[in-house]
């Protein structure tokens, strides 16, 4: 198992080192030169050329581009990521303050996923074609078209607008308070679990109809296990597998998700950060940032492969 | 995506009388065809037609702002009320689909013909050529769709071209992959081998018989991406790094409007059922779409 987690680490290697460039090379695409978009055509013009050398020589644009990639690379392999433009501060901390809500969100957003999705899908299953069915299916339909922000804005007019039951937005550190954290965590984590929630139980539903029908189901049918046993015990093992491939895949929506949904929720996490980042040209921190979620994906991707390895000996061994 | 089975799919016709020689199936299998791609072609269709006929269609210019009459509720004057300008939101909402459906299928047209032409020359030649183009190709699908969408933008600058490039960029890999992987198979086919040992050069091989056989595949693949490609650039919009103003785009609107949702949810409200029907009805489409030409699902029971 070591030697199988060690190979895919290493196989991770050279995407990492693509990623990075590509995240890299995003200032490359600003028109003109980064220190010019930072400044501002206005601002960069003939009166104020001292400012704008002199960002040119901190931000090292002077060197050839494979220099300053490798530079940047350099640092940021030690979680140096420079300083931000707008407020001065190393990005490194901001992006360790920002990230934490972020990962919050998504962990929350896939729990509830979960919740959702294992008994809506195992009802559709053992039931298919029945009303129950339906209206799961025609939910994971909708489930899956809804914008999460537009999700978020409606359960934020139900819950808080209508009912006054939760606060519209807003931020607490589950280590400050975890009740006020989840209360808060409660309206977004929903908001971006749902399409997921839709995906998912309909490939519970497809994968349980599938191995319901095997042979080793009908034997322990035929030997009297109650259907519960039957279904939780030895169906649901083998249904879940496909399952682990689509939340591995899915990891990226799920951030994507957070990301738009933390502006609607007032959170101050990675997306909030790289939109408002944007909006101060401050691209050092969107680059940063970007990498950093581009990383988070991979990590996931790893350890999806990882779980993989446990549950079927035969991956480990190819 | 969604699963492929539905209540209303299991409405089969009866099997034909075994006297009755079965007509020959032609690549559209007629009889597969579910509610699902009608539901959806027909609310795509009404999509086309409003946004080609906004003009004609709309009561009021989608810019005209009409200070005097600001954040009015629905009425018969203004069916979907008036935004936090005094613009009327059902004329915003007609000529957002034009916005919504312009960028969806340019932005996956980039993607498909950039992705496809990788797939195609990554499949053919192998080797190294291969080995770069598909690394490229697994580094961009690493990032979160939605955000390497937001910075390409933010970088280019916002602006509807440069958010359709940007949203191509991000749909490139997943063609990439398709077409590499369906060349790979029928690379090693007998047809494709007896034309290489009659003298077929890579180009012949390329557009006379690979080609046919992987636009089945890339055309649901398409279908399927327009409604995430139309989601992302609502998203964008809606961040404000989207379409810029005035253009008239559900995310933008959703965006203006959001905050008053105490006061005037109709802001919020109507641009989101926008968004929310046009991607359910290119995944209905899309989902029906494949069901009817993939050749694993074609003649087979439910899957």
């Amino acid at each position: 198992m070591a030697r199988f987690i060690a190979r895919r680490f290493i196989s991770m290697v050279p995407l990492l080192i693509l990623v990075s460039m590509m995240a890299f090379s995003l200032i490359l695409l600003l028109p003109g030169d980064p220190a010019l978009a930072i400044l501002g055509e206005e601002r960069a013009n003939a009166d104020n050329k001292a400012a704008y050398y002199a960002l040119r020589a901190e931000l090292g644009l002077d060197d050839p581009v494979p220099i300053q990639y490798l530079r940047w690379a350099g640092r940021a392999v030690r979680g140096d990521f420079g300083m931000s433009i707008r407020n001065k501060t190393p990005i490194g901390e901001t992006i360790g303050t920002r990230i934490w809500p972020t990962a919050e969100l998504a962990l929350l957003a896939a729990i509830i996923s979960v919740v959702i999705a294992f008994p809506a899908g195992i009802i559709s299953a053992l039931r298919p074609n029945s009303w129950a069915d339906a209206g799961a299916t025609l939910a994971a339909l909708g489930g899956v078209a809804i914008p999460h922000f537009f999700l978020g804005i409606l359960l934020i007019y139900a819950f808080a607008v209508w009912f006054r039951v939760l606060s519209p937005s807003g931020y607490v550190a589950p280590w400050e308070d975890l009740g006020q954290n989840l209360k808060l965590m409660i309206m977004p984590a929903f908001a971006v679990g749902t399409g997921l929630a839709a995906i998912l139980m309909r490939q519970i539903r497809s994968a349980l109809i599938e191995v319901l029908n095997q042979e080793y189901v009908i034997t322990a049918r035929s030997k009297g296990l109650a259907e519960r046993a039957v279904v939780i015990g030895h169906a649901l093992k083998n249904a879940s597998i496909p399952v682990i491939t689509i939340m591995g895949q899915q990891v990226g929506t799920l951030i994507g998700g957070a990301v738009v949904t933390e502006t609607i929720f007032a959170i101050p996490g990675m997306g909030r950060l790289i939109v408002e980042s944007i909006s101060f040209r401050d691209f050092p921190v969107v680059q940063a940032a970007v990498l950093m979620l581009a990383l988070s994906v991979l990590v996931a991707n790893l350890l999806t492969d990882i779980t993989y390895g446990f549950l079927d000996p035969r991956i480990r061994h190819d | 995506m969604i699963g492929q089975t539905s209540p209303a799919d299991f409405v089969r016709t009866p099997a034909l009388p075994a006297a009755v020689v079965p007509r020959r199936r032609g690549l559209i299998d007629w009889r597969r065809l579910s509610p699902r791609i009608w539901i959806g072609a027909s609310v795509v269709g009404a999509m086309i037609f409003l946004a080609l006929t906004a003009d004609f269609l709309t009561p009021y210019d989608p810019n005209y702002q009409n200070y005097a009459e600001f954040r009015q509720p629905p009425s018969a004057d203004h069916p979907f009320g008036t935004d936090q300008v005094g613009r009327d939101v059902y004329s915003r909402v007609v000529y957002g689909a034009r916005i919504s459906l312009l960028v969806g299928v340019v932005a996956v047209g980039i993607g498909m013909t950039a992705g496809v032409m990788i797939g195609l020359v990554a499949g053919l030649y192998g080797g190294w050529v291969d080995e770069i183009l598909m690394r490229i190709m697994d580094a961009i699908y690493a990032f979160p769709a939605l955000v390497l969408a937001l910075a390409i933008s933010a970088a280019l600058g916002t602006g509807i071209v440069n958010i359709m490039i940007a949203i191509g960029v991000v749909y490139m890999p997943s063609y990439a992959r398709l077409v590499r992987g369906q060349v790979l198979s029928i690379r090693e086919r007998e047809f494709v081998l007896a034309a290489r040992i009659l003298g077929a050069g890579a180009l012949r091989l390329m557009l006379l018989h690979i080609w046919p056989n992987v636009t089945a595949p890339i055309i649901v693949q398409a279908s399927l991406n327009i409604s995430t490609a139309i989601l992302t650039e609502a998203s964008l919009s809606f961040l404000g790094l989207g379409v810029n103003p005035p253009t008239p785009s559900w995310g933008s609107s959703l965006n203006g409007g959001a905050q008053y949702l105490a006061t005037a949810p109709w802001l919020s409200i109507y641009p989101g059922l926008a968004i929310f029907v046009a991607v359910l009805a290119f995944n209905l489409f899309g989902d029906g779409l494949r069901q009817l030409l993939d050749p694993r699902l074609r003649g087979r029971g439910q899957a």
